[in-house]
């Protein structure tokens, strides 16, 4: 069980997703990207912060959500994964939010694809759900599926 | 204060920083002595590193005292005694007396004149107790009572507060004691203004008098801040950080640039105009940290060189030339390993064994010599020996039995050609392996390291005189020059070093003149079909933009040995491009190597162009690429038409001059030239260009030139960057025709023969002839005489 009890939550439809705050490291709006020809479709692009250039993971695409609607613009959530910075594209923040551990709950097994690897585990808030997503796992976008192209 | 070596600088600024340590250690052994070992091991190699240097530099005093402590730490390591407060007190009175000699030698090269027998013959006593001290009871108190005293004494002899300014003035005989006398009790009464200020208000002085005093207080300041204080160590990564911050502090002042216009707020405007200087300063400030004398790989090679003369019996000289020549410390490490290489061979197989040299008539001892220097963008290095130079046609031979390159290629190589062949894989000359090289693993892996720098090597070698290898790398590995192009919404940028041409595209034929082969666009440039790359049918899956009209230029680009085209929707600018690496969610995709920040902040990919290549199936894999090929290429190349300029030489003789190595065609007056030494030379575009009459530099043209007309024919053309002037009887014709090398119709000077329009011409090897009749540009006799 994580013995973080903060969560940033975001936003991916209908959805509520949380990071561990330790694990995030900053919040920014929409940030212009260029795409990556040839990348699996899970990489939405690259921006830049502040001299860096940080990739961005489509979390819909990664999590075999529907796309987004175009004309909405993501907001990205920078978190820190073994493999440096990322940013996760998402439709919006929320807030931090303090959760007990005894709301926490496992993932039931039904649920099934990507989503399954990628969530830890389920806060039981009031009148919603926040999944708990693993920042490490998510950033980590299986070298087999570069094969495509 | 004296000045001091840059040994003895460095000795002090180490010693400083180790002393601290040190006094750490010590404590924390007294206060757990059995958890001692690795703190015990650390103290000793300090204090070994101290005496050893010490008595290198000859400090004498400081090593005696050194010695002793050293005596005694070697049997603490070894378990024979065991940490008291006695001893810790005694080492720690060596640390003091080392650091008041240490303060002293600072301060005026010197050891200073204290006495430290008793320290010694304390330290002695616990060593061996057996040898008596004087009075066993009192040694007990004396070293505690002793160390005050010494640092004390080291306290005191901290350097005096700095000169006041009005004290600087009155020495200056500007204004007397008295003025200052009242200028200081002005401010005791409440006057918040420094003397200076006041003085000057009172017209007793002007203010450049105050500015020199000034700078002559803060001089003295600095000289007293030690040289301890004055360097401090950084993590390598922290100037990355600050590398980073600042580049992106460039990009944001460069946004704000663009906002401010003649209408803007004349505030701003200023304010903008600061902030500008600052950053390019800081800039440039931050570059020079992490920019390193080549010095500091260099400094290793005399020793290297020296150890290995000794083992090959030879006796070798060196010489640097440059060793202040700053790079990037990334460059430094990265050419380490490569030069070493070089030297071990020079060393081992350039210069001949003394009796071999001897009966060549040179002088016994070897002669290496590295030089460095910065030229356009790039650092230079050549490593030059005077050694027995390398035999092509052995490296033919060589070649041949070790079944690198076919018989046929090799007979058609010339001399430049069959130099290049050990940077080959496999290669190796030496006629014996020794072990310090021969092995055949080598100046394959120098050029690769190299290259992968961004950098090249070259090699020219002369038999009997000498080999040169020329060595040109970038100043920084994180800027190089890039082609910016767009494809669709993206923006890629080209490394410089892929690019080859860029060649606008023949609208009025059909397709824009690419042809097609099964499904496979190639393009004939010159005569020679180049396969075609749509980047973004490449990338993005695009229906290719052939046939649409759209395509006007092809970006001309080599990967290992092979061209290829790239079409591209437009070109946008040759920029200076900083690379970044790609995440590692991003490093398996082959067409990229990195990505780059664009002006304006946006991000942009640069291509991998080898990996490319690869991708779209122009170049095969990685080890399919071979000398063969190679070979082939140069076999086409052949056989290729060349845009040749033909020229008489003499009367009859018709010679061709491939016309991509001239540079222009002049008339020259006969009056104009003149002699200087032994050559002809004109004055040429501010210069002083030597002619050479073609008659002369190449053999068997019989019938020299006994007339000469008024106007002079001359063919210009580039020479290690300067021009030279060869003097023709007359320009003929610019013809396109291949020319067939046959080996018979080789000789010094012409490279084969060819048919034009009926009549048999010769192709002027013009490298070769440069070479051989201006060796070095130092030779150039006009620069002599400039000189």
């Amino acid at each position: 069980m994580p013995e973080e009890n903060q969560y940033c939550t975001f936003h991916l439809g209908n959805f509520i997703f949380g990071v561990g705050v330790r694990e995030v490291q900053e919040v920014i709006r929409y940030q212009q990207m260029t795409q990556v020809p040839l990348a699996p479709a899970t990489v939405g692009g690259l921006i830049n912060l502040r001299g860096q250039i940080v990739t961005a993971i489509d979390l819909r695409e990664r999590l075999g959500m529907p796309a987004r609607d175009p004309k909405a613009l993501p907001m990205n959530v920078v978190v820190c994964s073994e493999d440096g910075a990322v940013s996760l594209l998402v439709d919006e923040i929320g807030d931090v939010i303090h959760v007990s551990s005894s709301q926490f709950e496992m993932v039931p097994d039904t649920l099934v694809g990507p989503a399954r690897e990628l969530i830890t585990g389920v806060y039981k808030l009031e009148g919603k759900l926040l999944l708990v997503l693993d920042v490490n796992k998510t950033a980590n976008i299986d070298p087999e599926t570069l094969k495509v192209a | 204060m004296a000045e001091l070596d840059d040994i003895v600088r460095e000795f002090l600024v180490e010693t400083h920083e180790n002393l601290g340590t040190l006094e750490q250690d010590l404590v924390r052994l007294e206060e757990n002595p059995n958890d001692a070992k690795e703190s015990l091991a650390r103290i000793f190699r300090t204090v070994h590193t101290v005496k050893g240097t010490c008595g290198f530099l000859g400090f004498s005093k400081l090593e005696s005292v050194t010695h002793v402590g050293e005596n005694l730490l070697s049997l603490l390591r070894d378990g024979k005694l065991s940490v008291s407060g006695e001893i810790t007190t005694a080492l720690l009175s060596l640390v003091d007396a080392i650091r008041e000699m240490l303060t002293s030698v600072e301060a005026s090269g010197e050891e200073g004149s204290g006495d430290y027998s008793q320290l010694v013959q304390e330290l002695a006593r616990l060593v061996d107790p057996s040898r008596s001290a004087p009075k066993p009871t009192r040694s007990l108190q004396s070293p505690p009572a002793a160390v005050p005293t010494a640092s004390r004494e080291v306290g005191q002899r901290d350097p005096a507060p700095p000169p006041q300014i009005g004290e600087l003035l009155v020495q200056g005989g500007l204004i007397t004691r008295t003025e200052v006398q009242d200028v200081l009790e002005l401010q005791n009464a409440g006057d918040p203004r420094h003397v200076g200020e006041i003085l000057v208000e009172q017209g007793k002085v002007a203010p450049e008098d105050v500015v020199d005093a000034l700078n002559l207080q803060k001089k003295t300041k600095a000289q007293n801040g030690g040289l301890a204080d004055t360097t401090i160590r950084v993590e390598v990564s922290q100037l990355d950080k600050l590398m980073n911050l600042v580049g992106e502090l460039v990009l944001a002042r460069n946004q704000i640039l663009q906002f401010v216009g003649p209408d803007t707020d004349a505030a701003l405007q200023t304010t903008t105009q600061r902030l500008n200087l600052v950053t390019t300063e800081l800039q440039a400030g931050v570059m020079k940290t992490r920019m390193q004398p080549i010095d500091t790989v260099w400094s290793k090679f005399p020793r290297v060189i020296r150890d290995l003369a000794r083992s090959c019996k030879k006796r070798i000289r060196v010489e640097m030339e440059g060793r202040d020549t700053e790079l990037d410390k990334t460059i430094i490490e990265a050419i380490k390993d490569p030069l070493t290489h070089i030297v071990r061979n020079a060393v081992d197989h350039g210069i001949e064994s003394p009796e071999k040299r001897e009966a060549a008539g040179k002088p016994v001892e070897g002669y290496l010599r590295l030089k460095a220097f910065h030229e356009g963008g790039h650092v230079n290095i050549e490593i030059s020996d005077d050694g027995g130079g390398i035999d092509p046609e052995k490296l033919r031979r060589n070649a041949h039995e070790k079944g690198l390159v076919s018989a046929a290629i090799l007979a058609r190589m010339s001399e430049r050609e069959l130099l290049g062949l050990i940077f080959m894989p496999g290669f190796s000359t030496a006629e014996k392996v020794t072990n310090v090289s021969g092995r055949g693993v080598g100046m394959d892996v120098v050029k690769t390291n190299i290259e992968r720098i961004g950098g090249s090597v070259d090699i020219s070698s002369r038999l009997g005189e000498g080999t040169t290898l020329h060595i040109k790398i970038p100043l920084t590995l994180a800027i190089i020059p890039a082609l910016v192009v767009a494809s669709g919404q993206e923006r890629f940028a080209i490394p410089q070093v892929s690019l080859v041409e860029l060649v606008r595209m023949d609208l009025d034929k059909p397709d824009c003149g690419i042809e097609d082969i099964g499904g496979v666009p190639v393009y004939r440039l010159r005569g020679n079909l180049l396969p075609i790359v749509d980047l973004s049918k490449e990338l993005f899956g695009r229906k290719s933009i052939i046939g649409e009209g759209a395509v006007t230029t092809i970006v001309v680009l080599q990967a290992d040995e092979r061209q290829f085209g790239m079409l591209v929707e437009q070109i946008l600018d040759t920029e200076e491009i900083v690379v970044k690496p790609l995440a590692k969610q991003l490093k398996n995709i082959p067409a990229f190597s990195g990505a780059t920040i664009m002006g304006d902040g946006s991000v942009a990919l640069i291509l991998d162009i080898l990996g490319l290549a690869q991708k779209a199936s122009v170049i095969g894999a990685r080890r399919d690429r071979s000398l063969g090929d190679r070979g082939k290429q140069n076999q086409s190349a052949d056989e290729k038409p060349e845009s040749l300029l033909l020229v008489r030489a003499g009367e009859r003789q018709t010679l061709a001059i491939p016309l991509r190595l001239v540079a222009r065609l002049e008339e020259v007056p006969r009056t104009l030239v003149e002699r200087a030494g032994a050559s002809n030379v004109v004055q040429y575009r501010g210069q002083i260009m030597p002619l050479f009459y073609l008659s002369d530099v190449i053999s068997e043209i019989s019938d020299a030139h006994t007339e000469l007309p008024e106007m002079l024919s001359v063919v210009v053309f580039d020479h290690r960057g300067r021009s030279v002037g060869l003097v023709v009887a007359a320009i003929v014709d610019i013809v396109d025709e291949a020319i067939k090398r046959h080996s018979t119709a080789r000789r010094p000077g012409i490279l084969g023969s060819a048919v034009v329009h009926g009549q048999v011409v010769e192709l002027v090897d013009l490298p070769g002839v440069m070479e051989r009749i201006l060796p070095h540009t130092d030779s150039l006799v006009p620069q002599a005489l400039v000189a």
